[in-house]
């Protein structure tokens, strides 16, 4: 194990990634000469060179499409889209081409892409640039969504990623990419479909993903401190959707609370409500609460921007609650 | 391109001349002013700046008339300043603050003057080119046409260009005879990459030539040259219903946005900073033609930067939006049961209406 960011797992799992196959290459805007808007490509293109490393124009929906049209043919394009947020200009490529390829040709063609881009609010950067749409692709058949919280994951899943035959969103975040943690030496694969209990517990069960992960575990810790066990269960992957886990932590704890950075209507933390609504009915001793953001398009000034997103105050109060019963 | 040297000068007002520079002026003093205000924290999120585009700026809105409407990018303070709006009201923008132009919700990157027609800056690139060939299409729709009619101004990067969002609007206009003039501000670079590595055809104002567009390239730093190649666009749109593509070239005085160090400038390119600075070249050619003299000058520098401490001034003592306010403008007739939660709050019976 090494302690290292999140940015750098990233980083030193496309190089190694690089080395391995030379089907493998990289497509995204600023990636190569500037590094990455977030330096997670940084020194790759003085290593690999441009054939390896390519510095796309402005034009979203052309170099998906073009990846994805590369992958038909076998190579294994890792494509960077700046945020989530710019990936609604190649949303018609991911969605009718991406995740449909393999069922319109009966089975002929697959598409072994990855599309890694940021999502999450918090920086200020208003309404455009904050959003939380990996709902949007996890509701699509065909495509795969992994969203991981740890260092160890942002090598694990994004290996696993690359090397899976299926066309996979990498949701990453603005506010992991300088978070530390152990990540393990070597080759690192992690299961693409499978959550992770990230702290053990008996009271009540805190699932997110993503940032919401992380801030769940906080809280839990802190919470022990006052006699108050909670299991924090961090779902890794969004579609593939654990529900064993998810179910089987509940069976255990009788008690849900679901943190989310998304919109609440129709987000996440509604798909897992209902799964542990009808995998954990006769378990729950109280109403499965979601901790989300709230529904307006996120305003730049500071104090409206805390007001409208999910923190540790929130989780806390709302785990609180559910454990009075609420 | 023109070469600002060789306009002419002597056919122009001297107190319009004036004006201009003090435009320029008090450009350049905000956008420096801002940058320090980004450092001190009060400025957050991204925060672009039109250094080294001040005579552009200067001549679009020059040519523009008040009824005439612009579309912007995120690169826009410059011209909301220049299209009328008051120092303070932006700078209370960047803050995030009440008295801001959208009250604190949009920041730097959505600046919005409805009021003097400024329809927004845009953060997505290329979402202004289909909003603004929108906005012509209404104006013809509407009927109006001739020498007094409203016009659309819209405004797009360099990089832009290869958005499918430009290629698809500018068929759509000239198609549909819509009286919009597209602006190309090349400032040589879309983030860190110059023009030839983004665009196959890096003379971007032939782009248009796919679409029967009339394409004209002018030297972004010469505010007249701007200003005439700009009006002459304008009328025709607002005449003929002939949409056309400007391309100004300046250059990027910073990096793209305040918190960019701009590492990827070789020190060539530092020195061209230095040497294509539209600023000083302008206050040399008024002061060779006599318009301006040194004392004169330093008078109007001194008045741009009275003016931004008093912008300063002004949003920091207008305060920040409360919570409250949160649910405020998402709709224009908000649904009764709207829910209106803040996070965690309870989807049943709660919520904060
Ligand atoms: C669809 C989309 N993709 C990427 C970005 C990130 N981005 C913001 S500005 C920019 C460069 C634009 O360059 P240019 O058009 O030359 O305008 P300039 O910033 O130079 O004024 C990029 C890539 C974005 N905002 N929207
Ligand atoms: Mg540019």
């Amino acid at each position: 194990m090494t302690v290292l960011s999140y940015r750098q797992a990233l980083h030193d799992t496309l190089r190694a990634e690089l080395q391995r196959d030379e089907n493998v290459f990289l497509i995204g805007e600023e990636i190569g000469v500037f590094e990455g808007s977030y330096k997670i490509t940084a020194g790759l293109l003085a290593e690999f060179g441009p054939h390896r490393v390519w510095d796309a124009p402005i034009a979203e929906e052309g170099f998906t499409g073009v990846a994805i049209g590369a992958a038909m043919m076998g190579l294994r394009p890792v494509v960077e889209i700046m945020t989530i947020n710019f990936s609604l200009l190649a949303i018609d490529q991911i969605v009718n081409n991406a995740a449909k390829l393999r069922s319109v040709s009966g089975g002929q063609v697959s598409v072994p892409l990855v599309i890694r881009t940021p999502g999450g609010g918090g920086q200020q950067l208003s309404a455009t640039h904050s959003q939380n749409l990996e709902a949007w692709y996890a509701h699509v058949p065909g495509l795969k969504v992994l969203a991981p919280a740890t260092c160890a994951d942002a090598k694990g899943l994004l290996t696993a990623a690359i090397r899976d035959d299926d066309p996979v969103l990498m949701l990453e975040n603005l506010a992991l990419y300088n978070t530390k943690g152990e990540v393990p030496d070597g080759e690192h694969v992690a299961e693409i479909g499978r959550a992770a209990v990230l702290k053990p517990g008996r009271d009540i069960t805190i699932i997110g993903y993503s940032r919401a992960a992380i801030v769940a575990l906080d809280v839990a810790r802190k919470l022990e401190g006052d006699g108050i066990s909670a299991e924090v269960v961090d779902l890794r992957s969004l579609r593939p959707l654990d529900r064993d886990t998810i179910c089987a932590s509940v069976r255990k704890t009788s008690r849900a609370v679901i943190v989310e950075d998304d919109w609440l209507s129709y987000g996440t933390g509604a798909e897992l409500a209902a799964t542990i609504q009808e995998g954990a009915f006769d378990y729950l001793d109280a109403p499965v609460r979601r901790v989300a953001a709230a529904e307006v398009p996120l305003p730049y000034a500071k104090p409206l921007e805390i007001a409208a997103l999910p923190d540790a105050g929130a989780v806390t109060r709302v785990v609180r609650e559910t454990l009075r019963g609420h | 391109m023109t070469d600002p040297a060789g306009t002419d000068m002597t056919r122009e007002d001297p107190a319009i001349l004036r004006e201009y520079y003090r435009q320029m002026a008090l450009i350049r003093a905000f956008e420096l002013r801002a940058a320090e205000m980004y450092s001190r924290a009060r400025i957050g999120g991204y925060c672009h700046l039109n250094l080294g585009e001040e005579a552009t700026v200067t001549g679009l809105t020059a040519a523009l008339k008040p009824e005439d409407y612009l579309f912007a990018t995120y690169r826009e303070h410059g011209y909301a300043l220049a299209r009328g709006a008051d120092p303070g009201r932006v700078m209370a923008e960047l803050f995030g603050r009440t008295d801001g132009l959208s009250g604190g919700r949009g920041g730097s990157m959505h600046l919005f003057d409805r009021e003097n027609r400024l329809l927004g800056g845009y953060g997505i690139v290329g979402g202004q080119i289909p909003l603004a060939t929108g906005a012509a299409f209404a104006l013809a729709y509407k009927g109006e046409r001739g020498p007094d009619a409203p016009a659309v101004m819209c405004l797009l990067g360099d990089g832009t260009t290869n958005i499918g969002a430009f290629h698809e609007s500018l068929n759509l206009a000239a198609l549909w005879h819509l009286p919009v003039v597209y602006v190309i501000v090349n400032n040589q670079l879309g983030m860190g990459t110059p023009v030839e590595a983004a665009s196959a055809e890096p003379d971007l104002w032939k782009r248009g030539c796919a679409y029967r567009i009339p394409g004209q390239r002018v030297d972004g730093n010469d505010v007249l040259a701007v200003r005439d190649a700009a009006r002459a666009a304008l009328d025709r749109a607002r005449t003929q219903r002939r949409p056309a593509l400007l391309e100004t070239v300046s250059y990027r005085l910073r990096g793209h946005s305040v918190v960019d160090p701009a590492r990827y400038r070789t020190a060539e390119d530092t020195e061209r900073v230095r040497r294509e600075d539209p600023l000083p070249a302008f206050r040399g050619h008024l002061i060779a033609a006599g318009v301006l003299d040194d004392e004169a000058a330093a008078r109007i520098g001194a008045e741009a930067d009275k003016a931004v401490a008093a912008a300063v001034d002004f949003a920091d003592a207008s305060p920040a939006p409360g919570v409250s306010a949160l649910f405020d403008c998402v709709y224009a007739s908000p649904p009764p049961g709207m829910y209106r939660g803040l996070p965690g709050d309870p989807v049943t019976g709660g919520g904060q209406a």
